[in-house]
C-alpha cells in the first residue's frame, strides 16, 4: 500500500500532497517538512530509498523518491510494495505529466494542482496502484478533459477568455525550472527534454 | 434564463479562480497569511451563492489551501453540495476536495451515501470512476456496509475501466467491513482471469494485500498465480506475484535449498547471509529450520563459530520437541568438530558447550557428547587440566544427570567423564573426592558399560591417590583409601553385568593385596601406578592395515577347530565385548581367548567406527607407516600448544565468546603496532611493501591447537613433491616465489577435482586467480589417472624473506572408482627455507673485499664437527644446496658469496682443519644470516 504521495520543490514547498490515510492538516505539514529534510540532504548519487520518518510509519515504511530538476517526487510505501516497482511508477507518473502538460515544469504543477490530482487518480486509487500503462492513463485523462470542455460549452467561453488574458503574463515568468536535464539521467526518455 | 447564466458567468469572470489564488499568494510573499485569510473570506462569500459554478470554484481553491495546511473542514457541507452537482466538472472538484479532507469522523459523510450510490450507477463511466476514486479515500465502515453490494455489482461492469476500480476498492471495503470478504471473494478470484490486464492487475493487487495479512488462506491460489506469473507480461503484476509467493514460505524453503547448493561451490557468497539464515531458525516451519541448520554447517569460520553456536544454544533452550532439539544438538557438535576442529580456537569454550549440552533432558545423543569429550580431551593436550576439572564436577553432580536413569541417554556422558578423570587423574585437584564420587552406591544403577568404566577408572584414581598420600608421610591415609576401595567394590562384584563383575573382582583382589603390603609398611604406590603407565595415543582408523603381516602367519586359517555355532552363541553373550573397553588396546593384554579372535575382530571393526580412540593416526603408528614400503609420507603437523586460560569453577560458554573477542582485539592491536613499526622502517628507506589488509580468517591464532595428524591413505596414495623453482624478488612489491608441485597418483583410481589450498600467513600468501577470495583454493587444472604424475605451478608472494616459512595446506580431491567416488583430504606443509631465497650470484674478490670492509655487515659463525668429505666436496655441497658461489679459494680456506632476492649480501669464510669446519659469515640482515647458517648446518648433519 502507498501511504502518501508528496511532490515538493527544492525548498520544501509542497506542490502536491496526497495522503491515503487521515492526518490533521498540521501533521500533514509536519510530515511534508520532515520528509523534505530527510530527502533533501541526500546526495544525488545515493540510492532512492530510505526509511520513513517518525511521523509517517517509522521503520516499517519506506520513502521512495526521485529528484527531477527542481522537484522531488516522494512515495511513502509499506513493505508490500516493491521499491523498483514504485520507482518505475514515479517515472510513469512524471512521463504522464510531461505528456499531459507538454514539457512539464514546476509552474504547471503550481498552477494546475487539480489537474495533477486528476492524473494521479488514474494511477493510484486509495493507496493502491490502479494503472501503470501510460497510454491508458493518458487516454482516460483526455477523455475526462474532453467531457469537461463539452460541459463548459458556450457558458464557459467568457471565463476561458478572461483566464487567457489573466494568463498572458505567465510565459514571462521564469521557466528556469524546466525539467530539462532529466534526459541525461533517464536516457530512455527522449521525450523528456 | 440564458441571460442569467451569461450574467452569472460574467460575474464569475471577476472571481478569483485557482490560478489567480496561486498567483496572488506568490505576489504576497511578505504577508502570505494575511492575504490568504482575505481569500478565505472571499471563498466563504462565494460558497454562500447559489451558483454551483461559483461554489465549485471556491471548493477548488479550498483544496489548494488545504494542501498548504489550512483547515477546510468547515466547508465540508459545501463540498458535498459540489459533489452532488450533475456536471462532471464540478462533481470531480467536489470528490477531489472530499478525498483530500474527509475522514471517518467527518459527520456530513452520512449524507453522501445516496449521492455516491447514484453516481456509482450513473450511465457515465467517469461519474462512476470519480465516485469510486473519491470513495477509496474516505470510505467509512458505514459506507462500506451500505455500498458493498453496489461495488460488487460494478466488479462485473462492462467497462474494464470501472471493473478495475471496483476490484481495487473492494480491498478498502474489506478493511472497513470484513463481512463482505466472504461473499465477494469468488468474484475477486474470477477477476484474476479477467481478459483486461488492468483488471487482472487490480485483482492481483488486492489478493496480495489480503494474503500479506494471512498467507495461509490464499495458498490455494498458488497454481493460479503461477499461471499468471508465466503468462503475464505486466511487470507490475509480476512483482506483486513474486512478493505474494514469498509470503507462502515455499520460496523460503526453496531459497534455503538453493543456498545449500550454492554453498558447495561458492561458500563466500552464502556466508554473507548468515544473519538471514540464523533468522530462519526462528521460523515456525520445522523443515525450514532444519534446512537453515544444514546451511549453517557449511558457513562457520573461525570468526563466527562462537557466535553461531551461541545462537544455536539459545535455540536449544527454547526448542520444543525433542526431535528438533536433538537435531540442533547434533548440528552443534557437527559444526564444532568438522574438519578436525578446524574452526575452534578455544577448546575451553568447546568443553563448556559440551558440558552445557549435558543439561538437556531426554536427549538421545549422550553418546555423541561423550565421544566429543573424549576426543577433545585426548587430542588437545593443553585442555586436559580444564577438561578434567569439568568432568570431576560432572561426576560429582552425576545425580543431576541421571534423574531418569535408564531411559536417559545423557548418562552416557558419565562414561566420558569417568574415563577422562581416571586417565588424566594427575590433573585432578582433589582426586580423593572424585574417587569417592565414582564409588557411590548410586553408580550401581547406571548402565553396565558405564559402570565398567567407573570401576576401571576408580582403580586408576586409586593409584594416583596412593601416590600423593604416600608421598606425604601419612601412611594411614593411604590405608584408609585402600579400605574405601575394599568397602565399596563388592557392590560392583555383585553386578549382573559380567564386564563389571570381572573388573571389580580383579581390582578388589588387587587392592586387598595392596592393603596387605601397606600393613607391612611397604611402599606400593610406584608399582600400582606402573599398572596404568604409558600415554594413550589416538590411532588412525586404518592403522591396523599398516602393520605388515608377519611371514608365515595365515590370518584365515583356523587356529583351533571351529566350535559349533550354537555353542559359541550360547556361551558368549555378545554384551561383554560389544562395549569393549579401550584399555585393551594398551600393552596390558588380558588373557585373550584365542578361539574368539576371529569373532572379536569383527566386533572391533564395528566398534572402531564410533570409538574416538581410533579416529586419527598417532606418532607411533607413523613409525609403522614409514616402515611399510613404497608409501611416501607427508610431514605431520605438530603444533606447539599455548598455555590455556585458567578459569576456575564451572564456566559458561558465553564468557569465552567475550574472552575470545578480547583476545582477538589484542591480537589486532599487536598487529597494528607491528604494522606501524614496519611503516617506520619503510620510511627509513627499506622500501618494502607491507600488506595491511583486513583481518583474515587465518590471522586468528587459535588459543589451543588440536593434534592434527595426517589422514593416512593406504589404498590410495598421492604424493606431493614440491620444490621452489623460481624466485623473483624486488624491493617494491615484496617477492614472488613460484613453487612447482608434482602430483603423483599412486593408487588405482582416478583423482579429480583437486583443490589446493594454503592457509595464508601474514608474510606469505598464495596468489589466487582474480576474483577469488582469500580462502578459496587453487583448482588444479588437471585430473590424474592412476600412476600418472603432473606438475602445477603456484605463485606465492612473500613479504619478508629473513625467516624460513612453513605453510599449512590442504589438498582436497575426489577419488573416482568405477562404482563410487569419495571425497578425500590431504594435509601437507610447504617449507620455504631461507636458502631458497638466495640466488647464486658471482662476485669478484675485490668487490667482495670492499663489501667486507664497508662495516655494514653483521657477523656470525658456526662450526661443523665430523665432516668426512674432501674440502671441494664440501664447497660444492654449499654451492649446490645453498646457492653460493666461490669467490676465492686458498688451500683449506674459501670465501663464498650469495645474494638474496631482496638484495641482502651473504658472505661466508669457510675454513677446514681435519674434520672440523668453521664458517664465519657476514650479512646485512642478522636474522637471515642465522637462519641460513642453521640450514647449512642441517645439510651437513644429515650426511
Amino acid at each position: 500500500m502507498i501511504r502518501a504521495i508528496l511532490i515538493f520543490n527544492n525548498h520544501g514547498k509542497p506542490r502536491l500532497s496526497k495522503f491515503y490515510e487521515h492526518y490533521t492538516e498540521d501533521t500533514e505539514q509536519q510530515i511534508i517538512r520532515e520528509t523534505f529534510h530527510l530527502v533533501s540532504k541526500r546526495d544525488e548519487n545515493v540510492c532512492n530509498f530510505l526509511e520513513g520518518g517518525m511521523l509517517i510509519g517509522g521503520s516499517d515504511y519506506k520513502l521512495i523518491y526521485r529528484h527531477y530538476a527542481t522537484l522531488y517526487f516522494v512515495f511513502c510505501v509499506d513493505s508490500s510494495e516493491s521499491e523498483l516497482g514504485i520507482l518505475d511508477l514515479i517515472q510513469v507518473f512524471v512521463e504522464t505529466l510531461d505528456k499531459c502538460f507538454e514539457n512539464v515544469c514546476e509552474l504547471d504543477l503550481i498552477f494546475h494542482v487539480d489537474k495533477v490530482h486528476n492524473i494521479l487518480a488514474e494511477m493510484v486509487m486509495g493507496g493502491m496502484v490502479l494503472e501503470t500503462n501510460m497510454n491508458e492513463i493518458i487516454m482516460q485523462v483526455d477523455a475526462q478533459n474532453k467531457m469537461e470542455k463539452s460541459e463548459a460549452g458556450i457558458a464557459g467561453a467568457p471565463a476561458r477568455a478572461v483566464s487567457a488574458v489573466k494568463n498572458m503574463n505567465l510565459p514571462e515568468m521564469p521557466r528556469n525550472i524546466n525539467i530539462g536535464d532529466i534526459s541525461i539521467k533517464v536516457p530512455n526518455l527522449p521525450s523528456f527534454k | 434564463m440564458a441571460l442569467k447564466i451569461v450574467k452569472g458567468s460574467i460575474d464569475r469572470m471577476f472571481d478569483k479562480n485557482l490560478q489567480d489564488l496561486v498567483r496572488g499568494i506568490r505576489n504576497h510573499k511578505e504577508d502570505e497569511a494575511k492575504y490568504i485569510s482575505t481569500c478565505i473570506d472571499e471563498i466563504k462569500q462565494e460558497l454562500k451563492q447559489d451558483n454551483i459554478a461559483v461554489k465549485a470554484n471556491a471548493v477548488c481553491k479550498l483544496t489548494y489551501l488545504q494542501m498548504l495546511g489550512y483547515d477546510v473542514s468547515w466547508a465540508a457541507f459545501n463540498i458535498v453540495e459540489v459533489m452532488s452537482s450533475s456536471k462532471f466538472t464540478y462533481k470531480r472538484i467536489g470528490y477531489l476536495a472530499a478525498s483530500q479532507c474527509f475522514h471517518e469522523s467527518t459527520d456530513v459523510i452520512m449524507l453522501t451515501t445516496n449521492q455516491i450510490r447514484k453516481d456509482l450507477s450513473s450511465p457515465n463511466q467517469y461519474d462512476t470512476g470519480v465516485a469510486l476514486t473519491g470513495l477509496s479515500c474516505f470510505v467509512t465502515p458505514d459506507l462500506a456496509r451500505d455500498l458493498a453490494n453496489d461495488i460488487m455489482t460494478l466488479m462485473s461492469h462492462t467497462k474494464p475501466y470501472i471493473r478495475k476500480k471496483a476490484v481495487l476498492i473492494m480491498y478498502k471495503v474489506f478493511l472497513k467491513y470484513p463481512e463482505s470478504l466472504r461473499p465477494a471473494f469468488p468474484r475477486l478470484k474470477e477477476k484474476l482471469e479477467d481478459p483486461d490486464p488492468g483488471v487482472q492487475s487490480a485483482a492481483v493487487n488486492v489478493i496480495c494485500e489480503l494474503a500479506r495479512r494471512n498467507p495461509k488462506n490464499y495458498l490455494s491460489l498458488a497454481p493460479l498465480f503461477f499461471k499468471l506469473m508465466t503468462s503475464s507480461t505486466n511487470n507490475w503484476v509480476l512483482i506483486k506475484i513474486i512478493k505474494l509467493v514469498s509470503c507462502f514460505c515455499v520460496v523460503k524453503y526453496l531459497g534455503l535449498l538453493a543456498m545449500s547448493k550454492i554453498l558447495k561451490t561458492h561458500p563466500k557468497s552464502v556466508q554473507s547471509h548468515k544473519d538471514l539464515i540464523l533468522q530462519c531458525l526462528d521460523d515456525k516451519d520445522e523443515s525450514i529450520r532444519l534446512r537453515a541448520l544444514d546451511l549453517l554447517y557449511g558457513m562457520v569460520s573461525k570468526k563466527n563459530l562462537m557466535e553461531i553456536v551461541k545462537k544455536l544454544m539459545l535455540h536449544v533452550d527454547k526448542a520444543e520437541g525433542t526431535t528438533y532439539r536433538d537435531e540442533l544438538l547434533t548440528k552443534i557438535i557437527d559444526i564444532c568438530s568438522q574438519s578436525n576442529y578446524q574452526y575452534i580456537t578455544n577448546f575451553e569454550w568447546y568443553i563448556s558447550i559440551l558440558v552445557e549440552l549435558t543439561r538437556l533432558e531426554g536427549t538421545r545423543h549422550g553418546h555423541l557428547i561423550a565421544s566429543q569429550m573424549l576426543d577433545v580431551a585426548i587430542r588437545v593436550k593443553a585442555i586436559r587440566i580444564f577438561a578434567v576439572a569439568q568432568m570431576a564436577t560432572l561426576l560429582d553432580n552425576a545425580h543431576l544427570l541421571t534423574g531418569n536413569m535408564q531411559r536417559n541417554g545423557i548418562c552416557e556422558v558419565l562414561y566420558a567423564a569417568a574415563w577422562i578423570c581416571g586417565e588424566f587423574s594427575e590433573h585432578l585437584e582433589n582426586p580423593m573426592q572424585t574417587l569417592e564420587a565414582m564409588l557411590r552406591p548410586k553408580v550401581a544403577t547406571l548402565p553396565g558399560h558405564i559402570q565398567a568404566v567407573y570401576v576401571q577408572n576408580a582403580a586408576k584414581l586409586f593409584s594416583t591417590v596412593l601416590k600423593s598420600q604416600e608421598g606425604s608421610t601419612e601412611g594411614t591415609a593411604a590405608q584408609e583409601t585402600s579400605q574405601l576401595m575394599i568397602d565399596r567394590l563388592p557392590l560392583f562384584v555383585q553386578s549382573a553385568n559380567l564386564e563389571v563383575q570381572e573388573r571389580a573382582s580383579c581390582i578388589l583382589q588387587l587392592v586387598k593385596y595392596i592393603q596387605k603390603l601397606q600393613q607391612k609398611e611397604v611402599e606400593v604406590a610406584e608399582e600400582v601406578s606402573a599398572l596404568f603407565a604409558g600415554e594413550l595415543n589416538p590411532v588412525a582408523p586404518k592403522a591396523q592395515k599398516k602393520v605388515p603381516v608377519p611371514e608365515g602367519l595365515d590370518l584365515d586359517a583356523w587356529i583351533n577347530e571351529p566350535p559349533s555355532e550354537s555353542e559359541s552363541e550360547d556361551e558368549q553373550p555378545k554384551a561383554i565385548f560389544a562395549k569393549e573397553e579401550p584399555k585393551h588396546s594398551r600393552s596390558r593384554h588380558t588373557e585373550v581367548d584365542e578361539k574368539e579372535l576371529a569373532r572379536r575382530r569383527e566386533a572391533r571393526k564395528q566398534e572402531q567406527a564410533n570409538n574416538p580412540f581410533y579416529i586419527k593416526a598417532s606418532p607411533s603408528s607413523q613409525k609403522v607407516y614409514q616402515e611399510s614400503p613404497g608409501v611416501e609420507h607427508i610431514p605431520v603437523v605438530q603444533i606447539d600448544l599455548t598455555v590455556p586460560l585458567k578459569v576456575p569453577g564451572l564456566p559458561m560458554s558465553d564468557q569465552y565468546l567475550k574472552l575470545e573477542e578480547e583476545r582477538r582485539q589484542k591480537e589486532r592491536a599487536d598487529k597494528k603496532k607491528k604494522e606501524k613499526k614496519k611503516r617506520k622502517e619503510k620510511r627509513s628507506g627499506r622500501g618494502r611493501r607491507h600488506d595491511s589488509g583486513p583481518e583474515s580468517e587465518e590471522d586468528i591464532t587459535p588459543a589451543h591447537m588440536v593434534d592434527i595428524v595426517t589422514e593416512e591413505m593406504p589404498e590410495m596414495c598421492l604424493t606431493l613433491n614440491h620444490k621452489v623453482c623460481d624466485i623473483q624478488g624486488n624491493l617494491q612489491d615484496g617477492s614472488q616465489v613460484v613453487v612447482s608441485v608434482i602430483f603423483e597418483n599412486k593408487c588405482d583410481s582416478l583423482l579429480k577435482s583437486m583443490e589446493f589450498n594454503v592457509l595464508d600467513s601474514l608474510n606469505s600468501k598464495l596468489q589466487r586467480p582474480e576474483g577469488s577470495g582469500p580462502h578459496d583454493g587453487f583448482t588444479v587444472p588437471f585430473q590424474l589417472p592412476p600412476g600418472v604424475s603432473n606438475e602445477a605451478r603456484l605463485v606465492f608472494t612473500v613479504q619478508s624473506i629473513v625467516m624460513p616459512q612453513k605453510m599449512k595446506g590442504t589438498l582436497t580431491f575426489i577419488v573416482k572408482n568405477e562404482d563410487s567416488s569419495i571425497h578425500e583430504k590431504l594435509d601437507f606443509k610447504l617449507h620455504f627455507t631461507c636458502t631458497s631465497y638466495l640466488i647464486t650470484t658471482p662476485c669478484y674478490s675485490d668487490a667482495f673485499a670492499k663489501l667486507l670492509e664497508s662495516g655494514d655487515l653483521k657477523c656470525s659463525s658456526v662450526r661443523l664437527e665430523e665432516v668426512n668429505m674432501p674440502f671441494h666436496h664440501l664447497l660444492a655441497r654449499i654451492c649446490f644446496h645453498h646457492h653460493f658461489s666461490v669467490v676465492e679459494r686458498i688451500d683449506s680456506c674459501a670465501s663464498m658469496y650469495s645474494r638474496s632476492i631482496q638484495g641482502h649480501h651473504v658472505c661466508l669464510l669457510v675454513k677446514t682443519s681435519g674434520q672440523t669446519v668453521s664458517i664465519d659469515a657476514k650479512c646485512d640482515e642478522p636474522t637471515l644470516l642465522g637462519n641460513v647458517l642453521d640450514e647449512i648446518k642441517q645439510t651437513f648433519s644429515q650426511c
